[in-house]
């Protein structure tokens, strides 16, 4: 049996999907969310590589560096709030972040 | 079955499989383990596609950088994650039903997707015969992509410094060196003479 797009278009949703439910799943934790984030975006890195290889064009490759660029940026920034929320509340429990208003 | 078709089946469910655990890890050092091993199965998946490239820029990122800085975070915060997991089932049926929602919607879009023949006149940045995926990325990106790579490289300064500017604090009453203050001194204000009478001290 080949192994066409609809295989990897396939994988690739079933990993967003996954993504989005961890965000429901882990309302509470911030950390999780983020990687929930990490996931999804993985899943679109995953579609881009694969229509870039299967219609013989790089600019889709180029577009997922492109994102994999901002996903590290995103998680260094990300991670840079949350370890100055935490040292300010003691806690990094969603909820407590809707309080933070002015 | 070709062994391609065996790698892809094998890293894909490696990629379900520890997707799923990262969500529903309870120990989220745990979760970021299992990160690291999805990381690896998708730079596996991309090989398979023909990317090379980015399957090791993958590796070398996310695994060397990202997800170490995900470890050090959840490994350094004193958290009570126990806490956090309280109420979770709370979330399950709602979190389902839109997960369902969403990957049904994904299945009718691009399930019956089919590459037309036609679209291969139309591809702007053909892959060359004979180039290896790095160069061909390297030309593409260093040519027609320049601008948009110079930006790419000022939103990672941007992230940069502003991870600095967030996490930087000082702390009062810690003695920093001044070395302005340093070479300002000079013998005349650095050293007093005292004339010490026999007998007495200071």
């Amino acid at each position: 049996m080949e192994i066409g797009l609809g295989h990897f278009l396939t994988v690739a949703a079933i990993l967003f999907t996954l993504g989005i439910f961890g965000i429901f799943l882990n309302r509470r934790n911030v950390i999780v969310i983020l990687m929930s984030i990490e996931l999804m975006l993985l899943a679109v890195n995953i579609n881009l590589v694969a229509f870039s290889s299967f219609l013989g064009d790089l600019t889709g490759q180029v577009f997922a560096l492109f994102v994999l660029t901002v996903a590290a940026g995103e998680a260094a920034i990300g991670l840079a709030i949350l370890v100055v929320y935490f040292r300010n509340r003691g806690s990094i429990a969603v909820e407590d972040i809707s309080s933070m208003k002015g | 079955m070709t062994v391609a078709a065996l790698f892809f089946y094998m890293f894909s469910a490696g990629i379900i499989g520890s997707a799923f655990m990262v969500i529903s890890a309870r120990n989220p050092v745990h979760a970021v383990l299992f990160l690291i091993l999805a990381f690896f199965n998708g730079a596996g998946i991309f090989l398979l596609l023909g990317a090379e490239f980015l399957a090791m820029i993958l590796v070398i990122v996310y695994v060397g950088a990202v997800a170490v800085l995900f470890l050090f975070v959840v490994m350094m915060l004193d958290v009570d994650f126990a806490e956090l997991k309280q109420g979770v089932l709370q979330y399950l049926p709602i979190g389902a039903l839109i997960g369902l929602l969403l990957f049904i919607e994904l299945v009718m879009v691009l399930g019956g997707w089919v590459i037309s023949p036609e679209v291969v006149r139309v591809v702007e940045t053909p892959m060359v015969e004979g180039m290896e995926n790095t160069e061909a990325i390297g030309r593409l990106l260093y040519t027609k992509y320049v601008y948009l790579f110079q930006t790419a490289g000022m939103i990672l300064l941007v992230a940069m410094i502003g991870a600095i500017v967030l996490t930087l604090h000082h702390k009062p009453g810690v003695r920093r060196q001044n070395i302005a203050d340093q070479v300002a001194r000079d013998p005349k204000t650095a050293v007093e003479l005292r004339d010490v009478k026999p007998g007495q001290g200071v």
